[in-house]
């Protein structure tokens, strides 16, 4: 029988990848002065199932390499080899290096060993000096095999005295299963022993007190022999000697140079024979690696997309799904002879058809969300690798790690979350003599929070550094442009500038930030999931980054629209304020387009009839209704006829479906059937051609105006 | 049909043994430590106890030495999956009352060949 064991591997990826995240964290929480026990025990038992998955999944590159990873942390936990800090940064290394070569193999590319034989040789020399007896004694096997070997030429077979512990079957060992495998070997003879047995009044009924004296004829060699008996031999009396023919070494001398010729003829037969089977089995196998490459390189596509989930959630799943089939029989027995009398009783049936619908829905939704220590994981180590880097002490504290999180979402939070974090460490938190000459504690602290908010995520990022210099954000970003020097802001509004694309304040441009990706990135990264983040910070005591985020990509929260016959949505998160507007409010300007006045702010009005080219009710701003939108960091005011509902839509894809659309970022289907698109307020901005320019002109113009 | 129990703390590892017994048409029932091994054989009649040595909860030497406590689990075979490098494992299991040992890596078909040779 031949097993696939390719079908394995995913788990083995999966497992090994959770196995490398735990040897990461425990490395990381290990003290050095007071090593735990457990902790050394959790990082070996990880690196112990890598190698015995990688051995026996055939990638032999692993295996070997966490051998040596895995025998140093053996001699560590047996307290033979004392753990110091370089030696952690090494097996941190080490995990990096496994975790590379695993993803190689993922995706289906050879593994690059240099990193590998360059730690490799590293642990070599450490473990150099433990070593040296073992490999003497290996030696010396090696020699007696070899004697073995020589003394068994001419043997016809084996004589094999086998007295068994008494304690033989207790550990599962039974004598006639192993005369059973010998007898598979050659004909085989069996003698009781049975002289000391004692007496039935002193016997142990599970005592083993028989020996045997067996006879093996036929060709089989000292080691098949040896392997028959090789889980009892230490505790049992095992004598094999080699059986010689009486009659063949009296008949003489002539035969025996025949029978040697013929074995070694055989031998030779045997030999060719091997190796032209391992030559068609090589064949065999280069072309089975070929199909297995081809085979996981199409696999890499679809495992991206696959998840893992717990069995809990499917059968609470399972579980609803029931009670909405009983439902609905229920409805449909109602159905069957329905009178008037019966409404109240199809009122209920419909109430508890919605009930379990939403359930199942809000379930379905969790299949998707994994908490967010996932994307959390992750900071331990940056922030130990970084903190060692720029010379400053930080202890970080997570928070609201089994906070749950859609699965995309995740994975798109995770760049925005190091660029704040790194942010935090380089320029929020002070060197330590700024700390204690602060009258801080020199050991500085990054707190990461997560937790759920209505239908949001919150994750915040808190460091207690020197906060935002307000005095040179201005002035940086009056130098730049960005607003001018007569521009009242207010602290938030300060505070908000270092969103703004062209912002840097970094004096020297440093290896862990500053490096001209800002955080305008970010912000657009948050608000591409639709979210948004926000800073507080107080001068000397620290900033507070908030990120807020919708709990799922495919559901929104939305308000509908009207515009003539059609029906929009706009993410209700974009949306700041509606009103309804009178003349005073408006006002035009040269290049055609009107702007809103509210509050001191121009806010360009945008008519969504004009820019989808449909036919509304109200053409004309003072008819309809303005709703403010916000995306990109600037406003508009776009002219609707009317406000519907709020509802939760399920979105989407156009792009899947149609072709991109610009200012549209998906479609749902109400629940009258009909489609409705979702408004993409930062590509609505794009189409209406409402960029920061105008925006500007319009508030310069204004101003000129109202001076 | 003879019933194994596969004790792993690898999914990989509990798949692939467990993919090969069932191949082979025998029943098998997995657990992914010790403990919850001890629970499954204290609930069913298990045949063969094929067990990993390094596991979280409780290990494979702590399993032999509960197992072979219970009266139903006195004689049954119990097979340890070891490495090599793990030789002092081997004493220890056969100390606790194991039957054997299969060496990882194995394959496969050196596994079956294992459980033949104890089941027959």
């Amino acid at each position: 029988m031949s097993v696939d064991l390719s079908q394995f591997h995913q788990v083995f990826f999966e497992e090994s990848y959770e196995g490398l995240d735990v040897m990461e964290s425990a490395l990381l929480n290990i003290d050095l002065s007071e090593i735990d026990d457990e902790t050394i025990n959790e990082i070996f038992r990880a690196a112990h199932s890598i190698k015995g998955g990688s051995g026996t999944f055939g990638f032999q590159e692993i295996a070997g390499f966490t051998h040596v990873v895995e025998t140093l942390l053996d001699l560590i936990r047996s307290d033979q080899f004392e753990m110091k800090a370089d030696h952690v940064d090494l097996f941190l290394k080490s995990v990096d290096c496994i975790r590379t070569m695993i993803n190689q193999l993922e995706s289906g590319t050879p593994c690059d060993m240099e990193v590998a034989d360059e730690l490799k040789a590293i642990f070599t020399v450490l473990l150099d000096g433990e070593n040296a007896t073992s490999n003497d004694s290996n030696e010396a096997d090696l020699i007696a095999d070899a004697n073995a070997q020589d003394s068994q030429s001419g043997v016809e077979g084996w004589q094999i005295y086998f007295k068994p512990e008494l304690d033989i079957l207790r550990t599962g060992n039974d004598p006639v299963r192993m005369f059973r495998e010998l007898s598979e070997l050659g004909e085989l003879s069996v003698i009781a022993v049975t002289d000391e047995i004692p007496s039935i009044t002193d016997i142990d009924p599970e005592a083993c007190y028989m020996a045997w004296n067996l006879t093996l004829y036929g060709s089989a060699t000292q080691e098949q022999v040896n392997e028959v008996f090789e889980w009892v031999v230490d505790d049992s009396e095992l004598v094999v000697t080699p059986l010689i023919l009486q009659a063949e070494v009296l008949e003489g001398t002539q035969e025996n140079p025949a029978i040697e010729d013929a074995s070694d003829e055989n031998e030779i037969i045997s030999v060719d024979d091997e190796s032209d089977e391992m030559a068609a089995s090589d064949a065999v196998d280069v072309k089975s690696s070929v199909v297995k490459k081809v085979v996981a390189k199409k696999e890499a596509k679809t495992e991206n997309v696959s998840i893992r989930v717990g069995t809990d959630k499917i059968d609470d799943l399972i579980n609803m799904v029931g009670e909405l089939v009983i439902t609905q029989s229920m409805l449909s027995e109602l159905g069957k002879e329905f009178s008037i009398e019966k409404l109240p009783k199809l009122m209920e049936g419909l109430e508890q058809m919605s009930m379990h619908t939403r359930e199942l829905q809000e379930n379905v939704m969790r299949i998707r969300m994994l908490p967010i220590s996932f994307a959390f994981s992750r900071f331990p180590r940056l922030v130990h690798d970084m903190s060692k880097n720029l010379n400053k002490k930080v202890e970080l504290v997570l928070l609201g790690e089994q906070t749950e999180l859609d699965k995309t979402v995740m994975e798109r939070i995770g760049d925005p979350l190091v660029h704040l974090v790194r942010n935090s460490l380089d320029h929020g938190l002070e060197l330590p003599e700024q700390r204690l000459a602060a009258g801080k504690d020199e050991m500085g602290k990054i707190t990461l929070n997560a937790f759920h908010q209505g239908g949001n995520i919150i994750i915040q990022i808190i460091d207690d550094g020197a906060g935002l210099n307000k005095e040179r954000i201005r002035s940086k970003a009056i130098e730049n442009g960005l607003v001018s020097a007569s521009d009242n802001l207010s602290d938030d509004q300060i505070n908000d500038l270092i969103f703004l694309p062209g912002f840097s304040t970094a004096e020297a441009v440093t290896d862990i930030s500053g490096r001209g990706v800002g955080m305008d990135v970010v912000r657009r990264n948050i608000q591409e999931l639709n979210g948004s983040v926000e800073v507080e910070s107080k001068e000397g005591e620290g900033s507070v980054f908030t990120i807020r985020l919708p709990l799922t990509l495919a559901i929104l929260d939305g308000q509908l629209i009207s515009v003539g016959e059609q029906v929009y949505i706009f993410p209700l998160v974009s949306i700041v304020e509606s009103i309804q507007t009178h003349d005073q409010m408006i006002h035009r300007v040269s290049g055609g387009c009107d702007v809103l006045r509210l509050r001191n702010e121009y806010i360009p009005i945008v008519k969504l009839w004009d820019v989808f080219n449909v036919k509304p009710k109200h053409e004309t701003v003072e008819d309809g209704l303005l709703v403010i939108v916000e995306g990109d960091n600037i406003k508009i005011a776009v002219l609707v006829d009317d406000l519907l509902g709020q509802q939760q839509v399920v979105i989407k894809s156009i792009r899947e479906n149609y072709r991109p659309v610009h200012g549209v970022s998906g479609a749902t289907i109400l629940g009258d059937g009909t489609v409705s698109l979702i408004l993409d307020i930062s590509g609505l901005i794009k189409l209406a051609g409402v960029g920061r320019d105008t925006y500007k002109k319009i508030s310069d113009a204004n101003d000129n105006e109202a001076a | 049909m003879a019933t194994i129990l596969a004790v792993d703390d690898s999914a990989s590892m509990r798949q692939m043994v467990s993919f090969t017994l069932k191949g082979a048409g025998y029943d098998v029932i997995e657990a992914e430590d010790g403990q919850k091994a001890l629970d499954k054989a204290k609930a069913g009649a298990v045949d063969l106890v094929l067990t990993d040595v390094n596991m979280p909860v409780m290990d494979g030497i702590e399993l032999v030495k509960n197992l072979r406590t219970l009266p139903d689990y006195k004689f049954t075979p119990i097979l340890m999956l070891t490495t090599e490098s793990a030789g002092d494992k081997k004493i220890q299991g056969k100390n606790a009352g194991a039957t054997g040992w299969l060496v990882k890596p194995f394959n496969p078909e050196q596994l079956l060949a294992t459980i033949k040779k104890v089941m027959g």
